[in-house]
């Protein structure tokens, strides 16, 4: 069976693996658009503490024993940890500052951390596994899905979904929201704002941490396996608007549709089809799709 | 605003010259660039001279975009890369003479230039060093993919050839001297850039550019033409590199390079005029000595941007020119 002369298979193989590569670009942009939101940063560092999350599954399996389900939990609270000292002692001091500092910051704690890695670990990948439960796949008639796979798609939209409610739909997002149009306001109604920008800080960073861990057993634990993704999420950022919640999960999926349908259709293009849409996208709506004109 | 300079704490030079002469301490300190860097290639390695210089003048160019109209690109490294590519191009395929092949390099990254920077001068701030970023990234992929540009290979064994038909490029110091005349110029360009009435306006927009735009100026044009002096002098700098190594790769179109160049401009102090060219000397020493020790390097570099960012914003020229309460 072929649809536009292109078999099936490899239409839905494609497909799946662009919306794995959606997913991660769902997780770590909304990461960043949480953090942009109130810190007003880019956070470079993005990608090294994705690869972090990675690297604490990993630990934990090899010194503990602990397997991928708790690391779950452990990689993102202790990565989170990470920023929230990173935060404190750090970021904290330039928000007085043109906001540039502190992605050149965060840049500085990027090529610092992935160097350290670099210089434990070397380049090459090491082997996570998966979980027993969630080896094997379904064959679904037209294509062969295998069960990790679609364990991240659900779990990552389940994730960005659950962010989007409590942003959105509850009173502490509220704050949260309030404290992203006027912090001095929303300081003078009794919330502690310094400790909502650290939490949301650490709650970022955990989200890439997590992304780190449902990458483990696709991609290996590679200490530059953020380097480069990151790049391309600060596209997709763009593209979905900075600071947009919404923007950057329907932004994330979509591109990593597009990305995977480029690559059966114009392989040559599937690298570079993001930065394309980017271009086109500032050229029509500069803010982004789902941002705010300023 | 989105200029790099600190409210408050002041990151900014001392004082702000507004007469159309040279003040006598600039003359002086470009004096003592210009006798150190004649003397230095027979002392120090020419190679790594030529090196450090084509980056200079990387950082000059760089420099003249975040400095002075307070626009971070995180970009820069694809007009190095691509002139390097278009110049090594030119004089290996089509067997340009070196002055053409450097010619030919710094249009390419001009164009380049126009076509990004009128896609991203209207964003500011985090916004277009964001996607400066995405299109330099754009453009490396572009060079992995192209098949001129031999892909993971580069372009090797580039002749270096004779410039003007007199000027054996062969020969070290030859082909030193060419390099240090292409910096100077390069240099000359900025510094007249910055100290004529465009320099003023640009200055006038990275304070302020609701004021600027209404006292008549078109700010978007300005910035854009600021855009792309610094994108043609990078590529200056990118297609003399690739004759000086005879080569042209990813290296240079890589985003780690822009990092770099930003390394050495935040170093050497933002918005000074020597302090790119200084901030390049260290780094690029820095990376000569680092070498043996790999990997060392990018954690070396990481601590460098954290303590500048967080301790030493002004650089080293900045600080400088701070105690001797005079602009360097």
């Amino acid at each position: 069976m072929t649809i536009f002369g292109v078999p099936t298979q490899a239409l839905f193989g494609q497909l799946l693996i662009g919306l794995i590569n959606g997913a991660f670009y769902a997780l770590l942009s909304l990461g960043l658009s949480v953090i942009f939101g109130l810190l007003n940063i880019i956070n470079f560092a993005h990608g090294a503490q994705y690869m972090m999350g990675a690297f604490v599954a990993y630990f934990a399996l090899q010194w503990t024993g602990l397997g991928y389900w708790p690391s779950l939990l452990l990689a993102p609270v202790v990565v989170g940890l990470f920023g929230i000292v990173l935060e404190r002692t750090m970021l904290k001091r330039l928000y007085q500052l043109d906001h540039l500092y502190g992605l050149l910051l965060t840049f500085g704690v990027a090529l610092m951390v992935q160097g350290v890695f670099r210089n434990q670990f070397g380049s090459s990948g090491l082997p996570y596994t998966a979980p027993a439960q969630l080896t094997g796949g379904y064959n679904l008639g037209f294509m062969f899905l295998p069960t990790y796979r679609a364990w991240v798609v659900v779990f990552s939209l389940v994730v960005c979904f659950a962010t989007w409610y409590v942003i959105e739909r509850t009173k502490l997002g509220a704050y949260l929201r309030a404290a992203t149009e006027n912090p001095t306001l929303v300081q003078a109604f009794g919330i502690n704002v310094p400790r909502m920008i650290t939490l949301t800080y650490g709650f970022g960073v955990a989200l890439a941490a997590l992304a780190g861990v449902l990458a483990a057993p696709i991609y290996q634990v590679n200490p530059l396996m953020g380097a480069d993704l990151i790049i391309v999420v600060f596209a997709v950022v763009v593209i979905g608007g900075l600071g947009s919640i919404m923007g950057s999960i329907v932004t994330g999926f979509g591109l990593g549709v597009i990305e995977g349908f480029t690559k059966v259709f114009y392989p040559e293009a599937s690298n570079t089809v993001i930065f394309v849409i980017m271009a086109l996208v500032l050229l029509v709506r500069p803010a982004g799709l789902f941002g705010r004109a300023t | 605003m989105s200029t790099l300079t600190a409210p408050g704490t002041s990151a900014r030079p001392v004082a702000v010259e507004i007469s159309g002469t040279t003040p006598i301490h600039q003359i002086v300190a470009f004096g003592a660039m210009v006798t150190l860097l004649v003397l230095a290639p027979f002392v120090v390695y020419p190679v790594f001279l030529m090196k450090a210089l084509c980056f200079a003048l990387f950082a000059c160019a760089f420099n003249l975009l975040v400095g002075y109209v307070g626009l971070l690109s995180f970009g820069h490294a694809a007009f190095l890369g691509c002139a390097g590519y278009a110049s090594a191009h030119a004089a290996k395929v089509w067997g340009f003479a070196p002055e053409s092949a450097i010619v030919f390099g710094t249009l390419v990254a001009a164009a380049l230039g126009v076509v990004i920077g009128a896609l991203t001068i209207r964003s500011r701030g985090i916004y277009f060093a964001n996607i400066t970023l995405a299109f330099a990234q754009m453009i490396f992929f572009f060079s992995l993919q192209a098949k001129f540009t031999g892909g993971e290979d580069g372009i090797q064994a580039v002749p270096r050839g004779t410039m003007f038909g007199v000027l054996d490029l062969r020969q070290t110091y030859t082909m030193y001297f060419v390099v240090l005349a292409v910096f100077l110029l390069g240099f000359l360009v900025v510094y007249r850039s910055i100290h004529s009435p465009f320099g003023q306006v640009l200055k006038a927009i990275r304070e302020n550019e609701p004021r600027a735009t209404s006292l008549g100026y078109q700010a978007e044009r300005y910035k854009l033409i600021a855009f792309v002096l610094s994108a043609t002098l990078a590529g200056t700098a990118g297609a003399t590199k690739a004759l000086v190594f005879q080569l042209a790769s990813l290296t240079d179109v890589h985003w780690t390079m822009s990092g770099e160049v930003v390394l050495m401009t935040l170093l050497g102090g933002m918005g000074t005029v020597f302090g790119p060219v200084v901030g390049a000397f260290l780094v690029i020493s820095l990376e000569h000595y680092l070498a043996q020790i790999g990997s060392w390097l990018t954690i070396v570099q990481g601590t460098i941007f954290i303590v500048c960012v967080l301790t030493f914003r002004r650089g080293v020229i900045g600080e400088l020119g701070r105690l001797l309460k005079k602009p360097l």
